[in-house]
């Protein structure tokens, strides 16, 4: 079943200029973008800095203006423009892309984790800090620090008290946006592993936004690919990685190093006939203006933008 | 046949003062980088492979450093500040870690480039240098150099900034080039362009790379030697193809094991228990590493771990390789390396 269903979606951004700053142009940063995110999955959406990653995320969050399309929740229609607006912000967290300023420098942890509980419960401070405890305890990080900044932690440490922040309020879907972009090899594996741990223990569907391949195969049921606003390709990570169909794909999968040195030579080369595929078949695989067309269905599970054939 | 010695590191230590007491960051380190080689550091944050780095540049101002550093048989740790500034930028030039602090804000990008060439040749004209800077700025893969080459940083994003901060290394044409994280904070495929871009640039000019990475594809893909560091000291240096096929000191290891996705049968990935000591903590004696695998015995740890040849150009510290096994696995059938098939 689709817990988060996007459909159609568009977010443009006005570019406003001259000397009465009005509206000269416009960024479409998601540009009619459909996708699903099903219960209990992880479902990674990857793309170059600028396709609309991010945006998209925030838009989930309602942390964006909608130019069109909809976006639906279990059964809420979470962009209805009439009728009430539909709260389901304790069900949707999300986790940022950078945890050396995600997380507040002047704040305590006890703060920063209790700050989506305040919003939502009115708690006696007993019972809040009881609460806060039990949430650093079950992303590992010991109780009695609750009253430290988050400076004396390490970046997987800090990026753990950004998660406890996240399942406060027991969500249903954490949508991760580069949760271990800026973390060293050991410790991304130490937040991979738990990330994956929490979300056997509470059930959580995940949406997870990189442009890390190899985190996104390691993660993650199904893929996107995006660029530049629009999904170019979807379907399984096999599928993705093993069999992929749009062009811009294969140059990304080409493009992640070998981690065996003695593949070197075959790989550079390999990665070199892509990209010469990529220029020359440029206009199979997008319009005039470079933009990708509507994704058709190759099998049940996969998905691919090519144009219409005649 | 190996190729002419470039670089040439003895015995270096950097101290930095914390309360009144100097701590070694860099701890009696000794590398040698040789022309049209690229030499990979890799290591866990913390490490000393920036601090590396900058006592090679001479950068490190409030840093003690001890040893020799020779660029081409010169000894860069006995220079003055002015004989300093007329090899670096020239010579041997360095891609910092953090891409915003390395761009001047209010200057255009043209501009930025264009004083870094008149540096080392005063007699360019105008023109020649912007032409020079718009085709650097195509070398590195920005799509529009023509109209980048007005824009001031903050018009750029951070992967465009960063492509910009490689354009300005490599102008002089450099015999070194120091790139740490050169390509963390980009794409993978402009990643790719960028390291095919290092890759040409070494096989032109025939230059020395020392390239500081946490990513291990990209060690694997670029670097001919590998010196891994673990708090302050090489704990193991070879070839690059020694270090992914037979690992042997229990970091280098360990490290390799966490890398996610190299298929899809790993499921969990290693975990490096604890974490880097900091500066003071350090332990000064014995074992740097042992408080991170403490299911090792005891007696396997040596008092004065130092580098050994296990193998024709292969060093590893200590002998706790021979009996080295990860907890999930069997102690007697250790299975060596992740690269296998
Ligand atoms: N608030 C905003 N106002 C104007 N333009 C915006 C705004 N937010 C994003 N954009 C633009 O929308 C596009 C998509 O940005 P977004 O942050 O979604 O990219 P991303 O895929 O997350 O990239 P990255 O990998 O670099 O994080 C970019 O061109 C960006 O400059
Ligand atoms: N100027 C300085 N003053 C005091 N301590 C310093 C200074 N520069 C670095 N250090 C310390 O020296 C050690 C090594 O730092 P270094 O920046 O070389 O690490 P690194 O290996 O480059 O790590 P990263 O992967 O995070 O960049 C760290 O403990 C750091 O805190
Ligand atoms: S015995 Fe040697 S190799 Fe083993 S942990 Fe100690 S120093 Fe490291
Ligand atoms: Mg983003
Ligand atoms: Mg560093």
């Amino acid at each position: 079943m689709a817990l988060l269903k996007v459909d159609d979606l568009k977010i443009h951004f006005p570019i406003h200029g001259g000397i009465l700053n009005r509206k000269i142009d416009e960024v479409k940063a998601v540009d009619g973008v459909s996708f699903e995110v099903r219960e209990g999955e992880t479902y990674g959406l990857v793309g170059e800095s600028g396709s609309g990653k991010t945006t998209t995320g925030k838009a989930v969050m309602g942390l964006n203006n909608i130019t069109d399309g909809d976006i639906y929740f279990e059964d809420s229609h979470l962009n209805a423009k009439k009728g009430k607006k539909i709260d389901v912000r304790n069900d949707i967290q999300m986790i940022f892309q950078d945890p050396y300023s995600s997380l507040n420098p002047r704040k305590r942890v006890i703060d920063i984790v209790a700050e989506p509980i305040r919003n939502y419960e009115k708690l006696s401070k007993d019972d809040e800090k009881k609460r806060v405890q039990e949430l650093l305890e079950r992303v590992g990080i010991s109780s009695d620090s609750i009253m430290k900044y988050p400076h004396e932690f390490s970046g997987g440490q800090r990026q753990r008290i950004g998660v406890a922040r996240a399942i406060a309020l027991n969500p249903k879907l954490i949508i991760a946006d580069e949760p271990v972009s800026a973390l060293d090899v050991s410790v991304q594996a130490q937040v991979l592993n738990f990330l994956q741990d929490i979300q056997k223990e509470m059930d959580l569907t995940l949406f997870f936004i990189a442009h890390d391949l190899g985190v996104i195969k390691h993660m993650c049921d199904r893929i996107g690919i995006m660029y530049q606003g629009r999904l170019v390709e979807e379907g399984l990570t096999e599928e993705i990685f093993n069999n992929p169909q749009h062009i811009y794909t294969k140059r990304l999968v080409a493009a992640i190093p070998d981690v065996d040195p003695r593949n070197r030579e075959k790989h550079r080369e390999f990665r070199s006939q892509i990209k010469e595929e990529y220029q020359q078949s440029f206009y199979d695989y997008f319009n005039e203006e470079g933009l990708a067309f509507n994704l058709k269905q190759i099998t049940d599970t996969h998905k691919v933008a090519l144009p219409e054939r005649g | 046949m190996l190729n002419q010695e470039l670089l040439k590191i003895n015995n270096l230590s950097t101290s930095f003062q914390i309360d009144e007491e100097y701590y070694a960051a860099v701890d009696d380190v000794s590398l040698t980088v040789r022309e049209n080689e690229v030499l990979a550091i890799v290591g866990e944050s913390g490490s000393g492979k920036s601090a590396t780095a900058f006592s090679i540049m001479g950068l490190h101002n409030r840093g003690k450093i001890e040893g020799e550093i020779l660029l081409q048989g010169q000894d860069l740790a006995k220079l003055s500040t002015s004989e300093m500034n007329k090899i670096r930028g020239k010579d041997m030039s360095m891609i910092f870690q953090d891409p915003l602090t390395a761009l001047n804000p209010l200057m255009e990008i043209g501009v930025q480039i264009g004083e870094v060439l008149l540096l080392h040749n005063k007699n360019m004209s105008k023109t020649e240098r912007r032409n020079y800077a718009i085709e650097l700025l195509g070398r590195v893969g920005i799509p529009r150099p023509e109209r980048t080459i007005d824009q001031f940083p903050h018009e750029l994003s951070g992967g465009m900034r960063q492509r910009v901060i490689i354009a300005i290394a490599i102008a002089n044409q450099p015999k070194l080039l120091i790139a740490d994280e050169p390509t963390t904070a980009l794409d993978v495929t402009i990643q790719a362009q960028i390291l095919d871009l290092m890759q040409e640039l070494k096989d032109d000019l025939n230059s020395g790379v020392i390239l500081i990475t946490h990513d291990l594809g990209v060690v694997a893909e670029m670097a001919d030697r590998v010196a891994v560091m673990y708090a302050g000291q090489i704990v193991e240096e070879s070839d690059v193809e020694s270090i992914f096929v037979n690992p042997q000191h229990p970091y280098t290891r360990s490290l390799l094991s966490s890398i996610p996705a190299t298929d899809y049968a790993q499921d969990r990935l290693h975990v490096i228990q604890g974490i880097v000591p900091s500066l003071k903590h350090l332990p000064r004696t014995g074992c740097r590493f042992k408080e991170r695998i403490p299911w090792i015995d005891d007696d396997a740890h040596e008092d004065h771990p130092v580098l050994h040849e296990v193998s024709e150009d292969h060093f590893v510290r200590c002998t706790c390789y021979q009996h080295f096994y990860f907890p999930d696995e069997n102690k007697e059938d250790q299975a060596n390396g992740v690269t296998e098939g």
